[in-house]
């Protein structure tokens, strides 16, 4: 285990940020969202989580695909540049780190997504523990370790110093690049902390969830659950739920005309909006009772059915936190899971 | 299959020939900037066409896997794209993409089988596709009966094909009608659903089912009534489609993508799945 003292890593992110991009949970306006490294930019590697989650750094809001030239009848595609150097993104906490390997299962898929196969090949992630962890926090119940995320290298904050430890192979090559400002440490304090940690996490509201009913029942009965109505009835689809979630992955995509040729590009979308499944003569999900449905049957039946029993939610609590109504997630799992809300 | 390098990319088509079959429906022959074939596909699959700056789409590739030299499409205008489509002139490039989905099992479950179409309306476009596949693989399947039906004789898609081509055939059904009496017309007039009924089918068939939902919900009510029982019929989903290969979310029913899982499904398996469609 290697370590630094924080009032030292300005030097270290400059140092990082001299050969890459780093992107790391950076304070605007009053909200820490992960941004592009600068000097002097206001870090806040003590924020407990983003507003959104860290997923823009692989699966960007927007992101151009291509351009479009046309002359009279003919037409010309120039594919846009899939990112080809290496940058890192620090400080992702283990819900949003495991949210990458959910990301993964998606867009990895045959055939693979390039855009997205570009930016996870090139990005080096910087894991960073939690020892706080809130009461909206549930990761445990995805297998999540957040005393120890999944990252190219894991690091952890305990009094003044930053202990940094190399789990890949590209965090090693990382860390190789870097020693200068590094020094040998012991794991002592980092135990204790992940002791300490633990026990919090243990007492912890929602720790233990009952989600084995979403795996043990067929999706036909699970959708047709009357709780639905009742569930969805204040929800404004405003889509906040999806914009802050790691794991959404729903996207648009559009032509953009810039005066100097068309660009097509791709965007975050929801399917909290009315508009998502529209068609000609009819829009499959009418009401917000069916988009309000297939919001949280895919992160709670679909996705297991899909992908080997794995949930479609990481426990970041962002849901829970952000909803303009106070519905979220575990609510739910709860009402249909047969828990008490 | 081939192996695109990237699958939102488009290649490039030109738009060589514009039929107009009915008032609102075109068929459109594409081929490669070379003057090939622009993909190779599978009967029941899709490709996605676009014009950069209107927008992207998602239409059955309506030719023949056994047709060597081009690919065609017939779209209905019903929107922006496909009206900008509709405007094509021959020698218009296009971008095109796929091919994606399933298709129908014409080399496993489809195979030696007595095989009925049903169509309504543009619905033939897909169907259209493997009715060709089986005409050209002749000896792999058993009969063949097609019962096609549209609101007016003007909206029956491909006529002449079928009037010419498909009629005279020897082992091969056509039943026409259309929905009103009209001046010109000799054949059955009805409501293909009501047509199913009264054409004494035989129950050793398999079903392959496209047209409007409604169609498609009474047409399947009437085979059951007759004893045809839901595995023996297959059709194709239609729902928004944007990326073509599972990822944007937004075309699935239930665990299932209909871009890959789909868009042909049999009514048995849509059985399992919630019907949001
Ligand atoms: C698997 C599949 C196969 C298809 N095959 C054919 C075919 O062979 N021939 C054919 O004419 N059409 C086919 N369609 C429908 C075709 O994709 C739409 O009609 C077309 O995309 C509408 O584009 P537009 O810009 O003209 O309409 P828009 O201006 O976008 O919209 C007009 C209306 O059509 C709706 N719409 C948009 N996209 C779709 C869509 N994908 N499906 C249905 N409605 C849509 C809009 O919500 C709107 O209400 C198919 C669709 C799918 C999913
Ligand atoms: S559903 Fe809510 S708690 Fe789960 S990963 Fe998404 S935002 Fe976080
Ligand atoms: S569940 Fe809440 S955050 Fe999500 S769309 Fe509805 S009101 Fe908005
Ligand atoms: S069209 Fe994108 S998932 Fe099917």
């Amino acid at each position: 285990m290697l370590k630094i003292a924080l009032a030292g890593i300005d030097r270290l992110f400059a140092a990082i940020a001299a050969s890459k991009k780093l992107y790391l949970p950076i304070e605007n306006a009053g909200e820490v969202e992960f941004s592009e490294y600068s000097e002097g930019a206001k870090v806040r590697l003590d924020a407990l989580q983003t507003v959104k989650s860290a997923k823009d750094a692989f699966f960007p809001f927007t992101e151009n695909m291509m351009q479009f030239h046309t002359d009279g009848k003919n037409i010309s595609v120039e594919a846009a540049k899939r990112v080809d150097e290496d940058f890192v993104v620090f400080g992702v906490r283990a819900c949003d780190a495991r949210s990458f390997s959910i990301l993964d299962k998606v867009f990895l898929a045959d055939p693979p997504d390039s855009f997205y196969a570009a930016r996870r090949a090139h990005g080096i992630i910087v894991g960073l523990a939690c020892h706080r962890p809130e009461e909206t926090c549930f990761c445990t119940n995805f297998g999540i370790d957040p005393t120890k995320p999944e990252t190219d290298v894991t690091a952890w904050i305990e009094d003044g110093v930053l202990y940094w430890e190399a789990q890949t192979e590209k965090g090693k090559a990382l860390t190789e690049e870097i020693s200068a400002f590094l020094e040998a440490s012991d794991e002592k304090a980092v135990e204790e902390q992940r002791e300490r940690t633990k026990k919090i996490l243990e007492r912890l509201p929602l720790a233990n969830l009952d989600l084995s009913y979403f795996k043990t029942h067929p999706e036909l009965e699970i959708f047709k659950r009357p709780e639905w109505k009742e569930l969805s009835s204040h929800c404004l689809g405003c889509g906040t739920c999806t914009f802050v979630c790691p794991t959404c992955q729903c996207y648009d995509i559009r032509d953009y005309n810039t005066g100097h040729g068309i660009v097509r590009y791709r965007c975050w979308d929801s399917c909290m909006y009315s508009d998502f499944t529209l068609m000609a003569a009819v829009n499959s999900r009418k009401s917000q009772v069916e988009r309000f449905r297939q919001r949280f049957m895919h992160k709670l039946v679909y996705n297991p059915i899909n992908h080997e029993g794995e949930f479609g939610c990481v426990g970041c609590g962002r849901c829970l936190r952000k909803c303009p109504i106070s519905m979220n997630i575990v609510k739910v799992a709860k009402t249909l899971g047969g828990e008490q809300a | 299959m081939m192996k695109r390098p990237e699958e939102q990319i488009p290649a490039l088509g030109v738009v060589t020939d514009v039929r107009r079959d009915t008032p609102d429906v075109k068929t459109f022959r594409v081929v490669s900037p070379e003057g090939k074939k622009p993909l190779e596909h599978m009967p029941g699959q899709c490709a996605m066409l676009s014009l950069p700056g209107i927008g992207e789409g998602m239409f059955s590739i309506t030719s023949s896997p056994t047709q060597e030299e081009y690919m065609e499409f017939s779209i209905k205008k019903c929107g922006h794209l496909t009206s900008w489509l509709h405007e094509l002139e021959p020698g218009q490039m296009v971008t095109i993409r796929g091919p994606y989905g399933n298709g129908f099992p014409v080399e496993t479950e489809l195979k030696g089988k007595n095989l009925l179409f049903i169509a309504g309306g543009i619905g033939l476009a897909p169907l259209h596709s493997v009715i060709n596949y089986c005409r050209h693989y002749r000896q792999n399947y058993g009969d063949i009966e097609i019962i096609y039906g549209s609101r007016s004789m003007d909206d029956l898609v491909d006529i002449r094909e079928i009037q010419e081509e498909w009629e005279p055939e020897e082992g091969l059904k056509v039943h026409l009608t259309i929905d009103r009496p009209q001046d010109g017309w000799n054949g059955h007039v009805g409501f293909v659903p009501n047509y199913v009924k009264e054409l004494n089918l035989s129950l050793d068939k398999t079903v392959l089912i496209c047209g409007p939902p409604i169609m498609i919900k009474f047409t399947l009510q009437n085979l059951q009534e007759l004893g045809f029982s839901r595995e023996q019929v297959y059709t194709t989903m239609e729902l928004r489609m944007k990326c073509g290969i599972g990822k944007c979310g937004r075309c699935n029913i239930g665990s299932k993508y209909v871009c890959k899982d789909g868009p042909v499904f049999r009514f048995d398996q849509l059985d399992e799945l919630p019907d949001e469609y």
